[in-house]
């Protein structure tokens, strides 16, 4: 996979890598700056690892002073930054490049303030996704999205790509629990937006900056809401002999006005793969599989189970079972989060992320099926129903260059179909450079220009993240400066 | 001055908005008008409205997203929804009652625009939490999208969202399309009487921070209470603290005895019921106890816990009608007549405490000569006026009517 076109490295500033390096050196502690190779090998790639590039060096501060520092330097020095979490991106958004420094947040992982009454947590953006949760279990709260990767995501990466995970359906994405960020410009001004109010003032900056893939600025620190978690939880399984009859069965439930805090879909291949790793107990004659989980008592969740069954039950499922305990729960869960890990020890696959409206469903897995098999590639669907989010996790082999390519049309072809029901090419991993030349099948050329006016705004010499997001000839003409403000009326 | 435009399609907008663009000129954007009163007084050579752009040109209740033109009327989108047992969660807050308009006339793109959000908005989220995509006009004129019909969506910078709150300064929403949800089936609020101030949101927190889901707090000293609509509250003669539970039935028996034990150490409280907490919450939809008239009222965001706080340094200086939405993060403020409607102070303690105020309703000449929005940091600012010129390089839409010069 090696189809996406990534710039030539700016020679000039490739030339000065020695001087550039001891500038580096100069303003930092020897352990906050990568400059050999071997070091460098460890930041080439992120999790779509068929692309690689070896940054300039990597700088890992631990302050936001010291993070307004090294973007003042590079952005006197025009020198393009990617800033890192963890590199768990699926889209390339943390790839690096040969004329860029790699600023990682890594060592900025304190959790700041917890704050019960007001239901926040102020945290440095290097924290882990799990560890906001694990500071609060212990009063019974928890941060809720929760990407399946959130042991070693960072919240830095999440805000920069609006990730979702299982339980949004009720709880939302990041944007709708994040309350305040604290930003390096380019420029290194810091810019704090929002805080523990609810609602920020004047133009919705938060908003603008959380999935905005490290485009804008370096987040440093962020002020999230905590929740209350529910007295209990209970997932229970529901085996369909077609995928149409689950996707119904998620309407029905959704039409009788039950919100369950998530709704999973797997199919044959993904049921079987997961099962055969994890002895979830899932369905293995079952078409189609919905993990489906509510909250609250005992007695609440058996009453909303009981109406799900009877919905459910209209539909002639194969299979239906709620879960008995904590242990069964447990198991049910842990097929489905290890169902990448799971199909990645049989097969090199590539994490499709397209979101559909939800009535398109069948017929989007029977086009997603004939697509790969038209490419000799074999698929499984593992998705959130609840809000349409494929994951089609197409097969292939990493050593046969041919099929990577194929992996990466069928991928391509699968995204346009997601955009043609009247969905959209990405619900939760970002555009990066993965999906960057096919937006403008989503967007024509004034949508594009709207959001790459905005990212001149907050980065007028596009050094943040350089050639992700849009695709290479997107750039409005510089020269056509905006005009000034103030000047009519 | 009198012209009033009023576009009937995307296309007639962007055509109008691409020659007043070209010569220079400014236009004031309305939906049906209930907020004109609200904000900097707008300057502007024109006026627009979008109240012909009406229709639900989409609504598929399974999949809870309705799209909706923008000068739909809010009660028109609410009786669509109504009829398949959804609502708008976020519960916009209709300002129209407080300058004196009849309620339920704002339009769907005026509420995403100004971010609309009522008492559930503590458990919901905000109006900009459920805008799914827009289709919009800048100031250039040029018709764009952003975001979808999909419940996620991250596809490209989030500028729908960041339309939210923007009060047509950067561009002119034509459709919203956003998420619904379902109605509970069962309601129940219950009351605690007597307590102060800063006792009442201390409870509300804890309310907040139990496993009950509690989906609205607010608190209403005694002389709030007064002003209610409902007739035997209003005559309760002492402090109300309320809190919502939202679920089937069975549910909202078990949590609202659960709760009150959890609370059992600030009162006993009364509840309730489902007729009697539509009537109460509705009243707050409308901030009825902030009523039509000459007084000043700011809306004051803030941490929960700060809420008393503030409160109490502006009251040493004058004298306040208050009540606390948000379990304390939104406070509703009415102060006297006076030259910065008491500005300098409701600044001061906002500054000290944390948070942001709007000036809300005040005479012309007072919104004319303070800072209607809260005064921005030097670097928001300049971002602010930047993004400003990369949707209306003009000018033309607003202007003046956040901060001076955007
Ligand atoms: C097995 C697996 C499962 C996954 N499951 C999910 C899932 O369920 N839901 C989901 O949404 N995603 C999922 N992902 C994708 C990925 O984990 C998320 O996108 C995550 O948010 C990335 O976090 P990170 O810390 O690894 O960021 P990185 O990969 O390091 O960076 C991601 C982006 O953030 C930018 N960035 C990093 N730090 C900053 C900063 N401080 N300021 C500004 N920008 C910054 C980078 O430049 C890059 O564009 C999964 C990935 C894997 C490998």
């Amino acid at each position: 996979m090696t189809s996406i076109e990534l710039p030539e490295p700016d020679k000039s500033i490739l030339r000065r890598r020695d001087a550039i390096v001891a500038d580096l050196e100069a303003m930092f502690s020897p352990d906050q700056v990568i400059s050999d190779e071997v070091g460098r090998r460890a930041f080439e790639t992120d999790a779509l690892t068929a692309y690689r590039r070896l940054p300039l060096a990597v700088v890992l501060p631990e302050t936001t002073k010291e993070v307004a520092d090294i973007l003042r330097y590079c952005h006197e020095s025009n020198i393009k930054v990617v800033a890192r979490g963890a590199g768990t991106s699926l889209c390339g958004g943390a790839l690096p490049a040969e004329d860029a420094i790699v600023v990682g947040v890594s060592k900025m992982n304190r959790v700041l303030e917890i704050d019960y009454p007001n239901r926040t947590a102020r945290v440095e953006t290097g924290v882990t996704n799990l560890a906001i949760s694990n500071a609060v279990a212990e009063e019974g709260f928890f941060y809720a999205p929760d990407p399946s990767s959130q042991l070693a995501c960072t919240l830095a990466g999440n805000l920069a790509m609006n990730s979702g995970g299982a339980h949004c359906l009720k709880y939302g994405v990041t944007t709708n629990n994040v309350l305040g960020l604290k930003i390096v410009l380019m420029t290194g001004e810091i810019l704090d937006v929002g805080g523990k109010a609810l609602d920020s003032e004047g133009f919705d900056l938060l908003a603008l900056a959380v999935g905005s893939e490290g485009q804008f600025g370096i987040i440093t620190e962020a002020t999230v809401r905590i929740i209350r978690a529910a007295e209990a939880a209970r997932p229970m399984m529901i085996g369909f002999d077609s995928a149409a009859k689950a996707g119904l069965c998620v309407s029905h439930i959704i039409a009788s006005g039950i919100i369950p805090v998530a709704i999973e879909f797997m199919d044959k291949p993904a049921i079987e793969v997961c099962e055969a790793f994890a002895k979830a107990g899932y369905p293995l004659d079952a078409e189609a599989l919905l993990i489906i989980e509510v909250e609250g008592s005992e007695d609440e969740i058996s009453e909303r189970l009981a109406q799900i069954s009877e919905i459910a039950g209209e539909l002639k499922p194969t299979t239906m079972v709620v879960s008995s305990g904590p242990e069964q729960s447990e198991r049910i869960w842990r097929g489905r989060k290890s169902a990448f890990g799971a199909i990645g020890r049989l097969s090199d696959y590539y994490c499709m992320d397209g979101t559909i409206p939800l009535v398109h469903l069948p017929f989007a897995l029977e086009r997603i099926a004939e697509i790969c098999s038209s490419y000799g590639l074999k698929v499984a669907n593992i998705f959130h129903a609840g809000d349409g989010n494929l994951h089609p996790l197409i097969m292939y082999d990493v050593s046969k260059p041919e099929e990577a390519e194929k992996a990466e049309q069928a991928g391509a072809e699968i995204l346009k179909l997601c955009v043609e029901v009247g969905g959209c090419l990405s619900g939760e991993h970002g555009v990066g450079i993965e999906k960057r030349d096919l937006m403008h099948a989503q967007f024509d050329k004034k949508d594009l220009a709207v959001q790459t006016r905005i990212k001149s705004v907050f980065d007028p010499k596009w050094l943040l993240n350089p050639a992700k997001v849009f695709p290479l000839d997107c750039r409005e003409d510089p020269s056509v400066k905006p005009a000034s403000t103030g000047e009519a009326a | 001055m009198n012209d009033i435009l009023s576009p009937a399609t995307d296309w007639e907008l962007g055509s109008m908005l691409a020659s007043l663009s070209e010569e220079k000129t400014s236009v004031e954007i309305l939906g049906a008008g209930s907020k004109r009163l609200m904000g900097r007084p707008p300057k502007a050579d024109y006026r627009l409205t979008t109240s012909v752009m009406r229709g639900i040109p989409l609504y598929e209740a399974t999949e809870l997203v309705m799209s909706a033109r923008a000068g739909t009327p809010v009660s028109q989108v609410e009786i669509e929804l109504a009829a398949r047992g959804q609502m708008l969660a976020f519960e916009p807050t209709d300002l129209g009652p407080m300058f004196g308009q009849a309620a339920g006339i704002q339009t769907i793109g005026a509420v995403f625009a100004t971010n609309q959000s009522g008492s559930r908005r503590i458990s919901a989220g905000a109006a900009r939490d459920h805008l799914l995509g827009v289709k919009a006009v800048n100031g250039r004129g040029e018709l764009f999208k952003s975001g979808g019909r999909v419940m996620k969506n991250v596809t490209g910078y989030d500028v729908a969202r960041g339309l939210c709150g923007s009060w047509g300064t950067l561009a002119v929403i034509t459709e919203a399309t956003f998420k619904v949800l379902p109605v509970p089936e069962d309601v129940v609020t219950l009351v605690f009487a007597g307590l102060p101030d800063d006792l009442a949101v201390e409870m509300m927190c804890a309310a907040m921070g139990t496993p009950y889901e509690v989906s609205g707090a607010a608190h209403l000293p005694a002389s709030t209470v007064l002003r209610l609509e409902h007739d035997s509250l209003s005559r309760a003669g002492q402090a109300l603290t309320a809190l919502r539970i939202e679920n089937f039935p069975k549910s909202v028996a078990y949590r609202k005895t659960k709760l009150s034990d959890a609370l059992s150490a600030y009162g006993t409280p009364f509840e309730l019921d489902l007729e009697n907490s539509l009537n109460f919450w509705g009243e707050l939809r409308r901030v009825s106890v902030m009523p039509a008239g000459s007084t000043n009222i700011w809306r004051i965001s803030t941490a929960p816990m700060q809420a008393p706080k503030i409160v109490y340094g502006i009251a040493r200086h004058m004298d306040v009608r208050v009540y606390y939405d948000w379990s304390g993060g939104l406070i509703w403020l009415e102060t006297p007549e006076s030259a910065d409607a008491g500005a300098a102070d409701v600044r001061r303690a906002v500054a000290i405490h944390g948070g942001h105020a709007t000036l809300i309703r005040a005479d012309r000449a007072v919104r004319d000569s303070v800072e209607v929005f809260q005064p921005l940091s030097p670097v928001a600012e300049r971002l602010t006026r930047e993004l400003k010129a990369a949707f209306d390089s003009h000018g033309i839409l607003n202007p003046g009517r956040m901060y001076a010069d955007v």
